[in-house]
């Protein structure tokens, strides 16, 4: 976690003129821009400056050089153009809840902080979309779609206060997305500010637009292709029924067998969620949910859909669970239950607070079947370091947030804490998964990328990227490793096919 | 191979391999006929076919079963087809993963098979049959299941390709929740070969239901009468608590349109919402002309013949019409007054579930009347919120019409083409604005 430093050293750098030039650069900035916008939408001043030094992972901190606040997808654009016409860095943030560091700041950047542009444009169950600013509040969509009967499927657990844009950016998921797929199942038009600072539509409210899917590039990209402005996702019918239920096993391992077995009977639950011994403790000191005492692990599973389907499945779901040893099965007889269920496994992470000082919530995807054998290793790994791993995971999609707990102030726990959660991610690439199943690699992972990805793999995200930001200035830093420089696209051949210049066209 | 001379390096390493042929009289891609075909069998193979081609500058089109060959431009140049078909075969079901890594050559129809003794499949209906998976992937073919599975880029998680220079490079994963790096897998679904050729896919599968039934409903009115009820009765069906994996309409040229719901899932709700399906339709149609109830019938065992062709044959014109869910009656009637108009019989076809409408031409329908036609649906569809685009059409009328129509965001699609393959070799022509 050097991200502090690495922040604080590039504004007191040993080059003084060049942090002078720059200096002056936003200087010039911040005047121009404050011509053009009203003067609470611009700030420089340092005190202020400092509430934007992180994002949801406050392990990194870097003061921007510069906050703007666009009111408008115009201004949104004005603001770009003007970093463009700079050669300044721009980062987007929405509400800052991000996991991976992906809208730190840049020190000698921009932030542009889109939650300001928070109107809900459209509501339109007749057409099951919605028409939103990348300001608006998660649950906010669902609210506005819910008198329809309709909802926003994507449910990251910080629904109450990120922003659809930063889901854009992040290719946000939830519990579950399982059943209901990610952001990027869901969006199907944007308005963007390209890194050239043009307004330019992408798709649109009908399906299959023709052309390349550049929303399919967009979301998920992280910042790093512009900055959507406006956003046209799709609205789900709120089920008939919805039906929950909490079993305890004596072991993850059972509590992984369980999974499978539901999956492999053709289930498709809208959520499995499990815990592990440690994770409920936490949980238990933190909010009292109540969780069957003495259990190894505790799975929640969860159907949706029409009542006559979720109770012919129900019914199963509950038979697999005892036959794979669960000795307790509670199953929710009212909303308010169903919350309590739920209530344990989202208080999970700020919940570990309560068993360790410090912490690192890590995100790691792995082939579900290989869970009983993952989980193996990484208490193998944890105790090797002498370090306490809680596990929550995503079990339906075998997406894995083990929490790494140590204590800061102990000599060497920080270090061996740090490398242990970085041998959780080895572990999931090796055995065929993704370093990052939902908090995106930003900042965080960036150095782990070429764990899955080969230099060409990497070369070639780059063309896209350089395609839409050939100098580079649309959160530089995040998701690749190296920066590396776009060069100017080769010239098309001219001339004669040079086959048949060579005379060798005629050899069939 | 024999008559070539040792001495020409012209694609030798792949003579070498066996690889590449001259191309015989089949060996035409949209009339534009090519010189040599290379058939790879694996992913490197296709490197070394791609880098040759590179090489020497060569323009490229990759070929599956063939059966989509007539769909966009033909291409500008046509030097070499990478015939898909060797590169076949699943390379990895993890059917406890529900996930599937399959070769581009694969026919869907054999995937299916393949996958069917696990309980379970590939979400994709195959319009084409023999159709590839790389050539579903190339297209973005979809049928009427999209409703209840998605397309092409939802299932997709993986992907191999190999770009324009001979480079392999892969995107997303075999997991299926995956955020790590560019999803390269979405900007190569329906770019119609123009960036890369795909060799393998990595799939989201779900299982085979136990159960599925059609309910079938006929509608009796013509004309912009029938759209609406259509219409009524698709926005019922919607606002039930169905959830139907399908949700089809097909309006013949002349005779009633038809809407057929497709419930899947266990054996007893099946029964149960396909009932309730039933009932809900015959009393939709309210108080009106029809004066009494649908006629409609629950069908547990096959589909309707039209389901999931396209409304065309070989040879005729065949359009795809996009719009918001609640335009659909407003795009089906446009269609019917629009081919009235020029008098043209047309026929149309599609997911009146998720706003995505196939309508066919005759072939020997008079081109500018299909152009009329062409042009007053693209508006009507601009009008939908979405677009009209030609698939496929003969030359007489491709001279006529603008195949793609509008298309948001072109100048980036370009910027995007410069960087995969500057030397546009791949597919030239082919696609939206010339790339």
């Amino acid at each position: 976690m050097t991200g502090d430093d690495d922040g604080r050293s590039t504004t007191t750098g040993p080059d003084g003129d060049r942090s002078a030039e720059r200096a002056a650069t936003i200087g010039r900035l911040a005047a121009e821009l404050r011509t053009r916008l009203d003067a609470d939408q611009v700030i420089d001043d340092r005190a202020r400056l400092r509430t934007y030094e992180c994002d949801g992972l406050a392990a990194y901190r870097v003061v921007p050089a510069l906050v703007v606040l666009p009111h408008t997808a115009q201004e949104c654009a004005l603001v770009v153009r003007s970093c463009v016409a700079a050669g300044v860095p721009f980062v987007a943030r929405g509400s800052g809840t991000g996991l991976s560091g992906g809208a730190l700041p840049h020190p000698d950047g921009v932030l542009v902080v889109t939650s300001r542009l928070r109107e809900i444009r459209e509501v339109a169950p007749a057409d099951e979309r919605a028409v939103v600013e990348p300001g608006v509040i998660n649950l906010a969509v669902s609210r506005a779609a819910h008198p329809h009967g309709y909802y926003y499927a994507p449910d990251p657990s910080s629904q109450q206060i990120c922003s659809i844009g930063g889901n854009v950016a992040e290719n946000s998921g939830g519990a579950h997305c399982l059943k209901y797929g990610f952001t990027t199942n869901h969006v199907l038009g944007l308005q963007v500010v390209t890194p050239d600072g043009e307004l330019v539509r992408l798709g649109g409210a009908a399906p299959d637009s023709p052309g390349y899917d550049l929303v399919g590039a967009f979301v998920g990209s992280e910042g790093t292709l512009g900055i959507a402005t406006e956003v046209t996702v799709r609205l789900v019918r709120l089920p008939e029924s919805v039906r929950t239920l909490l079993a305890a096993f004596p072991t993850t391992d059972a509590a992984g067998a369980a999974t499978s077995a539901i999956i492999a009977a053709g289930v498709v639950p809208a959520a499995v969620e499990m815990m592990d011994a440690l994770a409920i403790e936490a949980a238990e000191a933190a909010v009292r949910c109540g969780y069957p005492a003495g259990a190894g692990a505790v799975l929640i599973v969860e159907l949706d859909g029409p009542a006559v389907e979720v109770e012919a499945q129900f019914a199963e779901v509950v038979t697999l669970c005892r036959t794979h040893r669960a000795f307790e099965v509670r199953i929710a007889a009212d909303e308010a239950q169903r919350a309590l269920f739920w209530k344990g496994r989202k208080s999970a992470f700020a919940a570990v607070g309560r068993l360790s000082p410090d912490y690192i919530v890590q995100d790691g995807v792995i082939p579900r079947t290989a869970l009983p054998e993952v989980l193996r290793r990484i208490g193998e790994l944890a105790a090797e370091r002498g370090i306490r791993v809680a596990n929550v995971f995503h079990a339906g999609d075998g997406n894995l947030h083990p929490l790494v707990l140590f204590d800061e102030t102990i000599d060497g726990q920080t270090d061996r804490a740090e490398e242990l959660s970085g041998a959780i991610l080895d572990l999931c690439v090796a055995y065929g998964g993704s370093i990052t199943g939902e908090h995106g690699v930003g900042m965080d992972k960036a150095t782990y990328l070429p764990r899955m990805f080969t230099d060409d793999d990497l070369d070639t995200m780059q063309l896209l990227r350089c395609a839409f930001d050939p100098r580079s200035l649309a959160n530089p830093g995040k998701i690749f490793p190296t920066p590396r420089l776009c060069g100017e696209v080769p010239g098309r051949r001219k001339g004669p096919h040079p086959l048949q210049e060579a005379g060798l066209a005629e050899v069939f | 191979m024999s008559d070539v001379p040792g001495s020409v390096d012209l694609l030798a390493t792949i003579e070498d391999a066996g690889l590449v042929r001259p191309a015989g009289p089949v060996d035409v891609v949209g009339g534009v006929p090519a010189r040599f075909v290379a058939e790879p069998a694996t992913t490197e193979q296709v490197a070394t076919v791609l880098a040759a081609a590179a090489r020497h500058g060569l323009t490229v089109v990759a070929r599956g079963s063939g059966s989509k060959l007539d769909w966009g431009h033909p291409p500008t140049a046509l030097d070499l087809i990478v015939d898909t078909r060797r590169l076949a075969g699943v390379v990895e079901h993890a059917a406890g993963d529900l996930i599937v890594v399959v070769r581009a050559g694969t026919p869907l129809a054999e995937l299916r098979q393949l996958l069917a003794p696990a309980g379970q499949q590939l979400a994709l209906d195959d319009p084409l049959p023999g159709a590839t998976v790389g050539g579903v992937v190339s297209t973005n073919t979809s049928g009427p299941r999209r409703m209840g599975y998605g397309t092409v880029r939802d299932l997709l998680i993986g992907v191999t390709l190999v770009r324009a220079d001979g480079v392999v490079a892969h995107a997303g994963g075999k997991v299926v929740k995956n955020v790590a790096g560019y999803d390269l897998g979405k900007l190569v679904t329906g770019a119609y070969g123009t960036l890369g050729l795909v060799t393998e896919c990595a799939f989201r599968l779900h299982p085979v239901p136990a159960a599925q039934a059609y309910v079938r409903c006929r509608v009796p009115l013509a004309g912009a009468g029938g759209a609406d009820l259509v219409g009524r009765l698709v926005a019922t069906v919607r606002a039930a608590q169905l959830v139907p994996d399908a949700l089809e309409v097909d309006a013949p040229v002349d005779g009633p349109i038809e809407l057929v719901v497709l419930i899947g899932g266990t054996t007893a709700g099946v029964a149960g919402r396909a009932e309730a399906a039933r009932r809900l339709l015959a009393g939709a149609a309210g108080p009106g002309p029809t004066g009494a109830d649908l006629e409609v019938l629950v069908d547990a065992g096959s589909p309707p013949p039209w389901w999931s062709r396209y409304p065309w044959l070989p040879g005729d014109t065949g359009l795809k019409l996009t719009g918001v869910l609640s335009a659909v009656p407003d795009l089906l009637g446009a269609a019917r007054t629009v081919a009235d108009r020029h008098d043209v019989p047309i026929r149309v076809r599609g997911s009146a579930g998720t706003g995505v409408l196939y309508a066919g031409l005759p072939a020997n329908a008079e081109p500018d009347r299909v152009a009329g036609v062409v042009e007053e649906l693209r508006g009507a569809a601009g009008t939908a919120g979405g677009h009209a685009v030609v698939l496929t059409a003969p030359d007489r009328v491709r001279d006529r019409v603008d195949l793609w129509g509008p298309v948001e965001g072109l100048e980036l699609m370009r910027r995007v083409k410069d960087r995969f393959d500057p030397e546009a070799r791949l597919a030239p022509g082919r696609f939206v604005g010339g790339i």
